[in-house]
Parts: structure tokens; sequence; C-alpha cells
């Protein structure tokens, strides 16, 4: 019979975990990914918790962080993208072959900032397109995601060798190359500038979802409980930013910089990278494909036809257009997956993106994504990048071979999914 | 009794439905009035649900055709039935286990708030509201509908079917996994719904409540219609013999 609502009376004992409503998968991620950091930190006398290394480890886990978060998407409708490098490839030989051959050809020289937009345009239009027809096949004509994917995997590398004749494709437009990382940043005011809002931000939802509850007489959590939430979430963001800002520009790379400009450089003069473009680009794609996940009806028709497709279509959602959207969206993800890594690397080669399926597959379902559909998150996605480059450069400082960097990454995405089976079944919860 | 002078809200006319070699359902017409019960009796695949999902989209029909209020209509899918306020609840439930009670009853008819996004709170708000008056026991808003009971479930479907100003209801089975408490509920919830002049398709085992809640019923056996009955003039055997040996009783209606 009626038992008490479990929100308020006595029975209610809490966990200050539970309080805070802390996702306790959440918290595992994070711990496994400090004890990565730790222990290689301690491998590495030091060397792996520098300034310089973690900003090289954001800017290298950015490309695959952004797939990672549309294969959440295809995951949790389940499907599976097998074809995501070759993808990166062939828009990231669009995008190369539009700023090289196609604009000078038309008349627009090196260096007209027109080149940048454009090439963007047709990378993400590339991605789209190709995107869409994988969903078009999947949906409308029914062919499993695994081998429609499975074969794209193969077309789509082959289109991006046979559109640049196999060439390595470069110097790349500058503009372009400042989506790379180190070659472009915010600067130590701007990175500043960007914390605080983010801090504002994350401040201005907290109270606004409390607002919410209280407005609909939900229980909502006590005061102090969302201070401490407002006080973790400004340390994060404020020690990002402190970090990325404490990285310095060589000497070097400071004198060149002021003799391009005819200029001499003062002496005892430094600068700190900030911010990179290619974070923030990262951040804002979290910032909308979780809005979209979360507060938008296709996300919600994204996770209902993950929990039980018959439910879905008997609800009156287009599952085979759903199909389409969702691949499409993956395209473009790749599209800027591509013109990130393109621009990191200032030049398109042919191998560009290889294996990134098995890397943004393996950060999806690490960061807690059910193979058997309905359940992923967009931060878990992008932790589960992280934890993946994390191990990877890692080993590459601390010297393992190569083969066995490959052996254990192989490994610990098998692990990976077999410690959340066990998770999943002792909480109950699918 | 609805009065029969006027047209009736749904005829299903000559309607066959065939998996393979099997005839699921073979030519049946069925009918239903405004503030009429009409009960669907048969044994366990006699084609009850495979008929009623023709009407809810589910399913295509091979031959037939469908007329509300006297006009033809075509239901290609569950989203044309909806438009004709024509609401289901499925023997399967067809709930999203992995989403909570307010984001299943609002499936496919979210409300938004001005910026186009959804809005849950008010969402859930408004589940708290018809919860309460179908299931007052139901607490578990924030939980996924795989962490409750059956009875509760069931409560979510039936929730979401009422919800939306229904003209025309389907409830198959919809009892199945309820107490006898929640039973009654939903027996005065019936009463209730016709009371406003929503027809209703009933399928329901229990012949008790098929002569308390239902003004007419249709039998079916292995896909056939056996024949359709006022209830006020048989008994529970008549129908039970209906059902058993597929034999009309002697005052057919
Ligand atoms: N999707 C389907 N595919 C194949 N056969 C089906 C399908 N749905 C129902 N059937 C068959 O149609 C017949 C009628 O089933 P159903 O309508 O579920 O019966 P009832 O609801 O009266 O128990 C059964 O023989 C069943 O096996
Ligand atoms: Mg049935």
């Amino acid at each position: 019979m009626a038992t008490d609502s479990a929100s308020d009376g006595p029975a209610a004992r809490k966990t200050i975990l539970k309080t805070l409503e802390f996702d306790t998968r959440l918290l595992g991620m994070i711990g496994a990914f400090v004890v990565v950091c730790l222990v290689f930190n301690v491998l590495t006398d030091g060397r792996f918790l520098t300034p310089r290394n973690i900003f090289n480890l954001t800017i290298q886990t950015v490309s695959v962080a952004i797939m990672a978060t549309g294969m959440v998407f295809v995951i949790v409708t389940r499907h599976i993208d097998l074809s995501v490098g070759s993808l990166l490839a062939t828009c990231s030989a669009m995008m190369a072959i539009t700023q090289t051959q196609f604009l000078p050809a038309l008349g627009l020289d090196f260096g007209n900032p027109l080149i940048a937009p454009i090439a963007i345009i047709v990378g993400l239009a590339t991605g789209a397109l190709i995107g869409a027809l994988h969903g078009w096949l999947i949906g409308y004509l029914s062919i499993p995601a695994f081998i429609v994917t499975l074969g794209g995997l193969l077309v789509w590398r082959n289109v991006a060798w046979y559109l640049t004749s196999g060439q390595t494709i470069g110097p790349l437009d500058d503009t372009f190359q400042l989506l790379g990382g180190i070659g472009g940043t915010v600067g130590t005011t701007g990175s500043w500038i960007i914390g605080l809002l983010a801090v504002a931000a994350a401040f201005i939802a907290i109270v606004q979802a409390r607002r919410a509850k209280i407005r609909h007489e939900f229980p909502v959590k006590p005061l102090w409980a969302e201070g401490a939430l407002m006080a973790v979430s400004a340390a994060l963001i404020f020690g990002f930013v402190a970090t990325l800002n404490a990285y310095e520009i060589p000497v070097r790379v400071l004198r060149r910089s002021f003799e391009a400009r005819g200029e001499t450089m003062p002496q005892g003069f430094t600068e700190a990278y900030g911010v990179p473009f290619s974070v923030l680009l990262l951040i804002a794609v979290a910032v909308v494909m979780t809005l979209v996940a979360r507060r938008t009806r296709l996300g919600r028709y994204i996770f209902a036809t993950g929990g039980n497709p018959d439910a879905a279509e008997l609800s009156g959602i287009n599952t085979r257009l759903l199909t389409v959207k969702v691949f499409t969206l993956m395209g473009v993800l790749c599209a800027l997956a591509a013109l990130v890594a393109s621009a990191r690397l200032s030049f398109h080669s042919n191998d560009i993106g290889t294996l990134d399926e098995l890397r943004v597959i393996a950060a999806a379902v690490i960061g807690g994504t059910a193979l058997a559909g309905g359940i992923g998150t967009i931060y878990g996605a992008i932790l589960g990048a992280l934890i993946m480059q994390s191990l990877q450069s890692g080993m590459a400082m601390v010297g393992v071979d190569a083969p066995f960097q490959n052996i254990v990454v192989g490994s610990v995405l098998v692990i990976a999914v077999l410690v959340d089976i066990i998770y999943r079944k002792r909480t109950g919860e699918l | 009794m609805a009065a029969r002078t006027d047209t009736p809200l749904v005829e299903m006319r000559d309607v066959s439905v065939a998996f393979g070699g099997v005839k699921a359902v073979d030519h049946v017409s069925i009918d239903l009035y405004p503030g009429e019960v009409v009960g669907l009796l048969g044994h366990n695949g006699a084609g009850k649900s495979t008929l009623i999902k023709c009407l809810s989209g589910a399913n295509k029909m091979d031959t037939g055709e469908i007329l509300i209020n006297g006009e033809k209509v075509e239901i290609h899918n569950p989203r044309d039935a909806r438009r004709y306020n024509i609401e289901t609840i499925y023997q399967t439930l067809a709930l999203a286990d992995n989403l909570d009670a307010a984001s299943n009853l609002f499936l496919g008819r979210e409300l938004i708030t001005a910026t186009g996004l959804m809005d849950d709170s008010r969402m859930e708000a408004e589940t708290r509201k018809v919860m309460g008056r179908l299931n007052a026991n139901f607490k578990k808003f924030k939980s996924p509908v795989k962490a409750l009971s059956g009875g509760q479930r069931q409560s979510v479907a039936i929730a979401r079917a009422v919800y939306f100003d229904a003209r025309i209801l389907i409830m198959d089975e919809p009892t199945a996994a309820l107490g006898p408490e929640e039973t009654r509920m939903v027996a005065e919830l019936i009463e209730e719904l016709k009371a406003q002049g929503i027809g209703i398709f009933l399928i329901e085992h229990d012949i008790h409540s098929v002569m308390d809640l239902c003004d007419r019923a249709s039998v079916m056996k292995n896909g056939k219609l056996v024949g359709t009955v006022n209830v006020a003039d048989v008994t529970d055997e008549d129908i039970l013999g209906m059902i058993i040996l597929g034999k009309t009783p002697a005052p057919a209606s």
C-alpha cells in the first residue's frame, strides 16, 4: 500500500552524495581519470601534469571528443558508426583541396579572408551529405548500420585518397589553422574573461534550475549543497584556465613573431597561450549537444527510440527520419573534427583519422553509453575521450612500445565495458 | 445505452489482416457509438489486438475501410490516429523504459517553452496532476519507468491515453497487471470517460468486468467475428458460449 513520499519525512536518510544529486557514474569516471593522471605523473617524474603536457593533452583530445558526442546519439539509437575516421578524411580532403585548388582557380588567392569560411562550409556540407546518405540507407532501406558504415569505412577512406591522388596537401590557410590548437589561442586575458563567463553561466544555470523546481513546488537541495556545487564548478573552471595560462610561449617562438613584425622583443618579455580556439569549439559542441540531448524533442526522441523503438513508433515518432537526422549530425561533427585535426597538422594527409572509429566508439562506451541503447551522456563521452588520450600519451611519455600501447588501449575498452555491465547489474539500471 | 439514431463514431468494415499465411483478422466489421463501451472478447490469438491496431495506426489493413463519424478516413500510422483523437493503451504498454513517467506521457507531444525547448517541469507537474487522479499512490516521478511495478507502468500507459482529450479510446487489456483496488479505479475511470461521450473499445478477459462495464460485446474466434450482442440482452454464459464454441445465442442482435 501507500508508502510515504521519499522526498520528505523522517524515513528519508540521505547521504551527502544524494543530497548533492551527484552522479556516481560520473564520480567513478573522474576517479579513473585522476588515477590515470597521478600514476603517469609518478612514472614520468612529474612531467605528465605540467601545464605544457595538459595543454597538449587537451588539444589532442578535441577531434575525437567532438566525434564522440555524436557517437553517443548513434549508439543510444542502437546503431554504430564505423566510418567516422574515414569520413573525417574525406571532409579533410574536401576542405584541403577547396582552399588549395578550387578557390585559387576561382581567383581567390592565398591569404584571402574568404578562403577559410568557404572551405569550412564545404567540409560541413560534405559531412552532412555523407551522414544523411548513411542515415537513409540505414533508416529507409533497413540496411544494418554496422554494414553501411563498415562499407563506408573503406569507401570514404579511398574517396579521400582519390580526391587528393594520395598526396599530402598543405600548408593550409592561416586563418583555417587557427582552429588547430597551438596555432590559435585566446591569450591570458581573454582566457580569464572566458573563465569568468563560464563561471557566471554555471551559477545562472544552478539558480535557474532551483527556481524552476520551487515554482513547481518540487523538493530542492539545501542551500549549502547548491553553494558547494557552485564552489566546485568555479574551482574547476578557474583551475583549468590557470593551467592553460601557465603554459608560456617559448622565447624563440616569441622572438620570431616580433621579428616577423620588424620589431625587437623587449628583455624579459613573456606571454602564455591560454585557452585554444579548438577547445572553445569543443566546449560549444558539448553545450549544444547536451542541450539537444536534454532539452529538445530531437534528443527526447533519440533516447525514447533507443529505449524502446516500438514504443517510439507507436507514439508517432518518425524513427526512420530520426535515423537520418542522427547520422547527418554525426557527419557534421566528423567535418568539425576534420577541421580541427587537419588544422592541427597544418596539412591534409592520407592517413588522417585512421583508427579514429575505434577511439571514438571507445570514448563513448567508456563514458557510459550503453551499447544496448537508450543510455548515454555527452559529458561522459568527452571524459571518455580524455581518459583514452591520457592513457595513450602517458604511455608514449613513459616509453611503452607502440604495439603495447595499442594492446593496452584495446584491453581497456573491453574491460571498461565489463565494468559497466557489472555496475549496471548492481544498480539495477538496465 | 447510447442513442442509435445518429451515425457511429467509428465503423470498421470488412477488415482483414494476414501475417504470412496466418489470417489474424478475417473480414471483421465492428462499430462504436459516442459514450459507448464495446467489449472485444476472444481467446488469446483470436485477433483482437491486431484488429484494433488497424484503428490506432500500428498495423496496415489488407482489406477493409475505417469510417469516423460516417466519413472514410485513411490511418497509415499512429500520427494519423492521434489526429482523429484516437488514443490507445497497448497490451504491451509501449513505454520507453529508460525515460521517466512524464517523458512517456508526453512522448511525441512534448510541451515546449517559448524558446522551443522542452518544458520538463511543466510536463512533470501535469503528470503529477493526472497521476494523482488515476493512482494516488504513484510517487516515482523521477525514476525511469523500468524501475516501476507492473501496475505503476500500466497507470502511466493509461494516463497517457486519457490525458490528451481522446474521443475514441482503445484499451487493450488495461487491467492485466493491476491489483483489485487499481482495477476498481480503472472501472470508475471508464464510467467517467463514457459519461463524457467518449467511445471506448475495451479488450478484457474478465467476463464480470465485461458485464459491468460494456454496452455491447463483439466476440472473435480464429480471426473471425462470431457476433456482436447487447450485453443487457444476454447472460455471461451466453457470452462464454460465443467465446468457447463460436456460436451466437438464439436472440442474436
Ligand atoms: N506482428 C505479427 N507478426 C506475425 N504474426 C502476428 C503478429 N501479430 C499477431 N500475429 C498473429 O496474429 C494472430 C492474432 O494475434 P492477436 O491479434 O495478438 O490476438 P489477441 O490479441 O486476440 O490475443 C495470432 O496468431 C498471432 O500469432
Ligand atoms: Mg492481444
